[in-house]
């Protein structure tokens, strides 16, 4: 059986929704921040399986953005959970009910 | 033997990715990170195999290099023992469980119902040339806005990681 388009469509469902199963039950907030990048790295591989199946390179550019932008995303995201962990001493989600610092 | 390579990695990355989200041995976010490596590095052999090269040399010069670094540093600075003992929620396995298999048996439908046609000779190749030929032609605006919201980034996590937040 030839591998084709849906095989790399079906992966990328599967992990999708592994990263979306890990944000929910996780409690971390730094896995939570993994499985936000396990959802991300699926669209990844859709997008680059399409990009290839349909003969043109412009998927392949977004995932080039979707990288960055990802990349950017995590620094930002990360530098907040520093600052709440010095503010609050802990990065647990169950503990960070409140609004108010 | 380009199935065999699809296979073996495929089943590598969803391995690694399930050991990312739910590790039966170890609770430790260390050890999801350094899953979470492994299943990049497949993600990028899955990338190889679509002959996105460029893209697979990003994926693990970014992903598996700067992101995790990141990631591994912060865990340093964070005191994250206490967190090991906590039990996860019955209420959040189940709704988990339960959103995850929706949207994936939405997924499934719609992939089932896809008039997705044989094309059998793709001849694209994401190699280093073509793909700049397009970023610095087509696509020179969003490159230079991704550039504009990098030093944002930058800007920003320098003011967030000051000592006292204002």
């Amino acid at each position: 059986m030839n591998v084709g388009l849906e095989h790399y469509l079906v992966v990328s469902v599967l992990l999708f929704c592994l990263g979306l199963l890990g944000v929910i039950v996780r409690r971390n907030l730094l896995v939570i921040y993994m499985s936000l990048e396990l959802m991300l790295n699926a669209a990844n591989l859709a997008l680059v399986a399409f990009s290839r199946y349909t003969d043109s390179l412009d998927g392949q550019v977004f995932v080039f953005f979707i990288i960055t932008v990802a990349a950017a995303e995590v620094s930002v995201g990360l530098a907040l959970i520093v600052a709440l962990y010095r503010k609050r001493q802990t990065s647990h989600v169950e503990d960070l009910t409140t609004l108010r610092l | 033997m380009q199935d065999a390579l699809f296979y073996t990695f495929a089943f590598l990355t969803l391995v690694f990715g399930f050991l990312v989200v739910a590790n039966p041995f170890s609770r430790n976010p260390v050890t999801s990170a350094m899953f979470l490596v492994l299943t990049i590095v497949s993600l990028a052999g899955l990338f190889v195999l679509l002959h996105a090269f460029f893209l697979a040399a990003v994926q693990i010069l970014v992903y598996a290099g700067a992101v995790m670094v990141l990631f591994i540093f912060v865990i340093m600075l964070l005191d994250l023992k206490a967190e090991e003992r906590r039990k996860i929620k019955k209420l959040g396995i189940v709704g988990g469980l339960i959103s995850a298999g929706a949207i994936l048996a939405i997924f499934l439908n719609s992939l089932l119902k896809a008039p997705l046609g044989a094309v059998q000779s793709p001849a694209v190749e994401g190699g280093t040339v073509p793909l700049a030929k397009l970023l610095f032609t087509q696509y020179l605006l969003p490159f230079e806005i991704v550039s504009v919201l990098l030093l944002v980034a930058i800007v920003g996590v320098v003011l967030l990681s000051k000592k006292d937040l204002k």
